[in-house]
C-alpha cells in the first residue's frame, strides 16, 4: 500500500499504473458516483483487454459506455446494461463478454470481498435461470447458493470529498457502490471533487477510511456534467 | 374518461397505507408517486440506495448526484436517508420492504412472474427485480391485460424465464383486480362497464368470480 503522505497524485500518474488486462471495478449508480474523469484519462492513455465490474454500463457516450464504445473492454460484469444500446449490441455480436447478476448480489459480492471473505451462501434465485451453473449445498437442513466474492486488480471510484492521506466521504446517492469496490480491490484510485489535507475532515464523518485508499486525485466538478441526462419523471 | 394506464395508478394507489414503506418499479410503476394523496406518510425506497424520495418539483433544477433506480433525478422528503446499495438490498433480503409494485411481461395464476428477460429478444440484465420479487412481502403487478397483440399476459403458466416462484399477491389490470390464492386468481374488481364474460375472454388463466362481491373501479 502507497503511503499515507505519498497518496496525493495526478490523474495521469494514477491511471499509468494500470496494465493492460487488469479487471477494474468501477463505482456508479448510473451517473451518479461515476468517476468520470479517472475513465476519460483511461480512454486517453489507451489500455486493453479490460475487464470491468461496474452496477450498469452508464450510457453509449459517457463514462465505461466511452471504453466498451472504443473497443478496449473484453468482459463486463454488471447488473443491468438498457440504458446502453452498444453495450447490448457489442454483447449480441460477441464482441463483448458480459455477465449478469441480481443487483444485490452484484454488491454484496463485492461487499465480501472488502469484508476479507471468499463468498457467502444465499436463497436469492433458487429455482430461476441464474441458479443455473451456480454451485448448491445443504447446510442447517436447507439448500444454498454458494455467491463466490468478487475482487478486482483495481478500483476506480468517486468521492464528493478526501483529504491528502485518502479518507473518503461520498454525497447523496452517488455512494452507491463505491464504499463497497473502495474495499475490494488491490489497488484503489479514488477521485474527488475537492481533496483537503489532513485534518481538515471530521473523523466521525468519513465513509471510506483511507487505510483502504492507494492513491486520491482531485478532479474537477464540471466533469459531473458529462453525467447530466434528460429525466422523464 | 380516463386512459387504460391511468385507470390502473389511480386503483394501485388505493393499495398504499399511510406508514409503509414502498418500492415503485421502473416504468409504470414509478408514475404511481404521482397519485399517492400528499398527506400519505410513505416512504419510498429506490434500489440504488434511497429511503424516502420523491420526485423533484416541476421545474426545479436538479442536483446530479440524486437519482432513483430508474435514473429520474429525484428529490427527498422529511424522513428520508441515503445509503450504500449492499445496504439498499440487505433491507430489501430483510423484509424491510413492506410493499413493491411492478410491471410485468407475463403472470399467472400461481403467482409467478416473468419481467426481465425475453430470450432472443430482451436481455438487459435484470437489476434488483429478482430479489424485490422474492422477498418483499406484498407484491402488487400493475401491467396491461393483454400485450400489444392482444395476447393475454394473465396465463395458467409463465412461459418466459422467471423473476421469482409464485411471489405475486395482487394484480391491477386496466381490466380487473385480481388477488392470488391457494384456490387460485380471485378476481376482486372488475372495470366499469365490464362483464365477466368478456374479461374471461382476454384472459388465459382460470378465474374465480363472486359476482355478489365484486367490486368496480
Amino acid at each position: 500500500m502507497t503511503l499515507l503522505n505519498q497518496k496525493q497524485t495526478s490523474l495521469e500518474a494514477a491511471i499509468a499504473g494500470i496494465p493492460d488486462g487488469a479487471s477494474i471495478m468501477v463505482g456508479g449508480f448510473g451517473s451518479p458516483g461515476t468517476p468520470f474523469a479517472l475513465l476519460d484519462e483511461l480512454l486517453a492513455q489507451g489500455q486493453r483487454h479490460l475487464t470491468l465490474i461496474k452496477n450498469d454500463a452508464n450510457e453509449p457516450d459517457i463514462g465505461i459506455g466511452r471504453l466498451i464504445r472504443a473497443g478496449r473492454v473484453d468482459r463486463l460484469i454488471t447488473s443491468h446494461i438498457g440504458l446502453n444500446r452498444v453495450a447490448i449490441e457489442e454483447m449480441n455480436q460477441g464482441r463483448l463478454a458480459v455477465e449478469i447478476h441480481p443487483q444485490g448480489l452484484l454488491a454484496e459480492k463485492i461487499r465480501c470481498a472488502g469484508a476479507g471473505h471468499y463468498g457467502f451462501l444465499t436463497d436469492i434465485g433458487l429455482d430461476t435461470e441464474i441458479a443455473e451453473g451456480r454451485r448448491e449445498i445443504e447446510c442447517e437442513g436447507r439448500t444454498w447458493a454458494i455467491e463466490p466474492a468478487i475482487h478486482a486488480d483495481v478500483a476506480l471510484v468517486h468521492a464528493d470529498l478526501a483529504d491528502a492521506y485518502g479518507n473518503l466521504i461520498y454525497r447523496g446517492t452517488a455512494i452507491n457502490l463505491n464504499p463497497l469496490m473502495a474495499m475490494a480491490a488491490d489497488h484503489v484510485i479514488a477521485q474527488a471533487f475537492r481533496v483537503e489535507p489532513p485534518g481538515q475532515l471530521a473523523p466521525a464523518s468519513i465513509h471510506t477510511p483511507c487505510a483502504f485508499v492507494s492513491q486520491v486525485v482531485q478532479v474537477d466538478p464540471a466533469t459531473r456534467e458529462q453525467g447530466r441526462r434528460a429525466h422523464a419523471v | 374518461m380516463p386512459s387504460d394506464q391511468e385507470r390502473i395508478l389511480a386503483r394501485a394507489a388505493r393499495e398504499v397505507v399511510s406508514g409503509q414503506v414502498v418500492n415503485l418499479g421502473i416504468g409504470l410503476p414509478t408514475r404511481l408517486f404521482h397519485y399517492l394523496p400528499p398527506r400519505l406518510e410513505v416512504l419510498v425506497h429506490s434500489e440504488n440506495g434511497v429511503l424516502g424520495c420523491q420526485p423533484l418539483d416541476h421545474g426545479a433544477s436538479p442536483d446530479l448526484e440524486m437519482i432513483d433506480s430508474g435514473g429520474a433525478y429525484i428529490d427527498t422528503r422529511a424522513g428520508a436517508s441515503v445509503f450504500d446499495s449492499a445496504l439498499s438490498f440487505a433491507m430489501i433480503r430483510r423484509r424491510r420492504v413492506d410493499l413493491t409494485f411492478m410491471g410485468a411481461f407475463e403472470v399467472d395464476q400461481q403467482g409467478n412472474l416473468a419481467n426481465w428477460k425475453i430470450p432472443g429478444k430482451f436481455s438487459p440484465g435484470i437489476g434488483g427485480a429478482m430479489e424485490l420479487a422474492q422477498k418483499v412481502e406484498t407484491l402488487v403487478v400493475l401491467c396491461s391485460h393483454n400485450d400489444k397483440h392482444g395476447n393475454p399476459k394473465i396465463l395458467r403458466r409463465c412461459r418466459l424465464p422467471l423473476t421469482a416462484p409464485r411471489c405475486v399477491s395482487r394484480i391491477i389490470t386496466e381490466k380487473a383486480v385480481m388477488q392470488v390464492t391457494d384456490a387460485g386468481l380471485e378476481v376482486v374488481d372488475i372495470a366499469e362497464g365490464l362483464d365477466v364474460a368478456t374479461l374471461r375472454a382476454a384472459t388465459e388463466a382460470e378465474l374465480i368470480v363472486d359476482e355478489r362481491r365484486l367490486g368496480r373501479f
